[in-house]
């Protein structure tokens, strides 16, 4: 005896068959969503930055009057932190990954160390604003300058530098090392002559993206309290400053005063975004270009 | 050369002609397989494939890794598009219908022609779930229905008294026959006509093995099956024909004894001598 | 014969080296002891890191609570943190903080999850390998890019098809938000489906089942555990999420449930209160602290939720 009939499978099938077609174009659809979406915003903000990206507005002072107010200040001050960030990471965080990978004994600690660092990847970026302005601004008396704000995005990114810089060393074939043992090397001249070498370039890819996350990153700035209008360019890591993200922040909610601040704003996106571009093509150059393939 | 192609030629003509003597009629043929040649990509994996499958039999397809025997299986419930890049030419025929044609739908083709996987595959489900899954699809809602499916699956696949105090557990606590059986009962529970077993045997200890031999046996009655083994007891075991295949190509297809005792071409009876492979 | 006889003198020559370098051991050995112990010490700032975080948020929400009784926090629909008779009620931006993320969740989950439906069961290798890393630009846009196209470009839009919402609301920041999350869902949700072995998908279609009926009836239901966790993961990251609420929700405190209206979330809430004019010592400043701790609570047993969803329930094929 048959339960199925087959001529109703059959009949109902050009009907579930349909049904596939048409829900595979949607999920087509909501894929390509994504991508349209990036496409408007890109052309907003060129549309909207047109005219207004000149060599007055990219080396210019920061000014309330949009027709002369430059981005020279907030572009320094990003690169001034920057300049903390990278060392500042890329040394810790490399350290950490050598230690976790290559020195911790598989126990307790490390657990705890490994755990505590992918819970800390999920910290919202705001907490560690006040981390940086409780800590570095007030309890160090540094005030609100590009050391303090360099070490919260320091903290924030580190991290994502000690998981990337993790993998890299993963990724180094165990045969390299012993070789090296086997010729009686130690085990330092063996991480630092044979290991890191080979895991550089990993780690260099995961950094650079790493910085390129610092760079959009605003929220933690504006916990640890960037001035509205700073004149004077930063001359250093102690100098008071503002950064290419909190500009736009600051003329993005005043656009709603003076309509010119949102093209003012979107200049500076245009201009971040090209850093960004810049920062992620060559990650990419690194990832491509030095990359051994073992 | 020429006298081995003569030779050759004989054969075929031969076994043309057993054919038609040991069938009642033609149209009891469920696969009919002209010119089906089959690339993967650049690979030239299928060549010049003629085949009669007959219903109600039990015909076993032999030959080395690599010999093409899976992917001709695979071909006839075109699941072998699952590789993007395959491409055929030539023509199966299904009871008469073109089964290669793009506008042949697969989803019907494969409610007709059900397949048992080399590694057991049931999803992770409970036991029912696994089985009331085809006819779920197909459209069968009433649970009593089900139930009845459900049980009488099962028991075609010899399993449901090892099975039917625990059918809502789930399938993977079973032992790799038992899910075995189980993806048997799955595809019985869909009532094809034919089933396509890939290895079915292949990751069984050789009790399970044994099980699944008797139960192909059984199924014949009510069943057109295609079974392809690595392992030539088995195919001298349960099957009423076998084909062999070499490089692709089909070298020999016959009555099971005739190619197990008396070859026609000196490669089957090197490979069942078990000089190669 | 001088080969052999330059051999002899390499040997001798690298064998004095090496006794040479012995004689430096100490300072090697120095350095081999030493440096374990530096990269320690590196290790631990992480866990510094946290220790920081818990402890300052810890101490100063103390305080806030010596000043505003807990209950009253967090029961209190009222927050008026500047007036002459504060009140303090975080129901408000939690209130908006929901709000904000649910909106989101609307928009990234579906979209998000059709999106890994067709990288991961649809979609071919080559286009699978176009689309994906396109995807991931849009994950590396910072977020004050998308404040800016929420307030300048996605408010204007829903307000001419909808004027009753206001200039600054609730409903333009989620959806916005919601796109941002969108790359984070597909790409984890696709992970989880891919890694569902295809013996699974042959198991489904060798019954005549179609693609679609296989993934939402075998493929989606085994990658449970990854979709729901990317699920849990999205929402954290909207709870968390700031500079765009912040732009385009404004900093109304009002208890309101109207998506048109203006509502702020907690995160909006520290960066309004930090960036003003709050002073050490005071209740406002302290305030910062309680809602800074409920945020990070929140995000916390979030990716907790979703590190033991994606464990436990595991499946095992």
């Amino acid at each position: 005896m048959k339960y199925l009939n087959a001529d109703q499978v059959t009949k109902r099938m050009d009907g579930r068959i349909a049904k596939n077609n048409i829900l595979k174009m949607l999920f087509l659809l909501a894929t390509i969503f994504g991508l349209i979406v990036l496409a408007i915003l890109i052309y907003r903000v060129v549309v909207d930055s047109i005219g207004w990206i000149d060599w007055n507005f990219l080396t210019g002072r920061q000014s309330t009057d949009a027709e002369r107010a430059g981005i020279m200040g907030a572009l320094l001050g990003t690169l001034w932190m920057m300049l903390v960030v990278a060392p500042v990471t890329l040394i810790l965080g490399i350290g950490t990954a050598i230690y976790l990978e290559l020195y911790a004994k598989k126990g307790r600690l490390q657990a705890i160390i490994q755990t505590n660092i992918s819970n800390l990847a999920g910290v919202p970026s705001i907490v560690y604003g006040i981390l940086g302005l409780t800590i570095f601004v007030r309890a160090m008396e540094m005030g609100n300058i590009i050391l303090a704000g360099g070490l919260t995005l320091s903290l924030l990114i580190l991290p994502i530098v000690i998981v990337a810089a993790q993998e890299a060393i993963r990724a180094v074939p165990g045969f390299l090392s012993e070789a090296s043992y086997g010729m009686g090397a130690t085990k330092w001249q063996t991480i630092k002559n044979v290991i890191l070498p080979a895991a550089l370039p990993g780690m260099l890819t995961g950094a650079i993206l790493a910085l390129s996350r610092a760079i959009g990153e605003t929220a933690p700035l504006t916990v640890i309290g960037i001035p509205a209008l700073i004149i004077p360019f930063p001359e250093g890591i102690f100098d008071k400053f503002t950064a290419l993200p909190m500009q736009i922040y600051y003329w993005t909610i005043d656009s709603s005063l003076v309509a010119e601040y949102a093209n003012l704003a979107a200049g500076t996106i245009i201009v971040l975004l090209v850093l960004l571009f810049v920062l992620n093509s060559a990650a990419i150059f690194i990832r491509n270009k030095f990359q051994q393939r073992f | 050369m020429s006298l081995l192609t003569v030779k050759e030629n004989m054969v075929m003509v031969n076994n043309g002609n057993i054919d038609i003597a040991s069938s009642i009629a033609n149209n009891n043929v469920v696969f009919d397989t002209k010119e089906l040649n089959l690339w993967y990509g650049e690979t030239h994996a299928l060549k010049d494939i003629n085949l009669k499958i007959k219903e109600n039999e039990v015909t076993a397809i032999i030959g080395p890794s690599g010999c093409g025997k899976s992917t001709y299986l695979k071909t006839l419930n075109r699941m072998v598009e699952l590789v993007p890049t395959v491409r055929t030419t030539g023509e199966i025929s299904y009871k008469g219908q073109s089964i290669l044609d793009k506008s042949f739908k697969v989803e019907n083709l494969r409610t007709r022609v059900g397949m048992v996987f080399q590694k057991p595959n049931p999803f992770p489900k409970s036991i029912y779930d696994n089985i009331a899954y085809g006819p779920r699809i197909h459209g069968i809602r009433n649970k009593k229905i089900l139930d009845e499916i459900v049980e009488k699956s099962l028991r075609g696949a010899y399993i449901w008294d090892e099975v039917k105090d625990r059918l809502k557990e789930n399938a993977y606590g079973l032992s790799g026959g038992q899910q075995q059986r189980l993806c048997i009962a799955r595809t019985l529970a869909i009532e094809p006509d034919v089933i396509l077993m890939d290895e079915p045997t292949s990751a069984l200890d050789p009790k399970s093995t044994l099980k699944i031999e008797d139960l192909v046996q059984e199924l014949k009655k009510d069943y057109s099956i295609i079974i392809v083994t690595h392992n030539m007891q088995q195919a001298a075991r349960i099957s009423d024909r076998t084909a062999f295949f070499l490089d692709g190509e089909v070298v020999e297809f016959d009555v099971t004894d005739t190619i197990f005792t008396k070859p026609n071409d000196s490669r089957t009876e090197d490979y069942i001598s078990g000089r190669f492979g | 014969m001088a080969a052999n006889e330059n051999n002899k003198n390499t040997a001798i020559d690298v064998k004095g080296m090496i006794a040479k370098n012995k004689q430096g051991k100490s300072l090697s050995s120095i350095t081999e002891k030493l440096i374990p112990v530096v990269l320690f010490l590196f290790a631990i700032i992480t866990v510094f890191t946290t220790v920081g975080i818990v402890i300052t948020l810890l101490t100063e929400t103390i305080e806030f609570f010596k000043r505003v009784p807990i209950w009253d926090f967090f029961t209190g629909t009222v927050l008026k943190p500047m007036s002459q008779n504060p009140e303090f009620g975080v129901l408000p931006l939690l209130n908006g903080t929901i709000i904000s993320s649910t909106i989101a969740m609307l928009v990234a989950g579906p979209i998000g999850l059709m999106a890994a439906i067709y990288l991961s069961e649809y979609a071919s290798d080559r286009v699978r390998k176009v689309l994906k890393p396109m995807l991931e630009i849009l994950a590396g846009i910072p977020t004050i890019v998308y404040g800016f196209f929420a307030f300048t470009f996605v408010t204007p839009l829903i307000r001419s098809i909808w004027p009753d919402v206001a200039a600054t609301n609730i409903l333009s920041p989620g959806i916005v938000m919601g796109i941002m999350i969108i790359p984070m869902i597909a790409s984890l949700s696709e992970d989880a489906m891919s890694s569902v072995p295809n013996a699974m998908r042959e198991g489904a279609l060798g019954l005549g089942a179609t693609k679609l009926e296989t993934t939402f009836k075998v493929v989606i239901p085994a990658a449970l555990s990854g979709i729901i966790a990317s699920f849990v993961l999205g929402i954290s990251r909207a709870i968390g999420e700031t500079m765009i609420v912040t732009i385009a929700s404004g900093s109304s405190k009002n208890f309101t449930f109207d998506i048109t209206q203006s509502m702020q979330t907690m995160t909006a809430y520290i960066v309004e209160v930090s960036g003003g004019e709050a002073a050490a010592g005071t209740t406002i400043y302290y305030s910062l602290y309680a809602v800074a701790m409920t945020l990070f609570v929140f995000t916390l047993l979030m990716n907790l939720l979703a590190r033991y969803v994606s464990r436990r329930f595991r499946e095992e094929y």
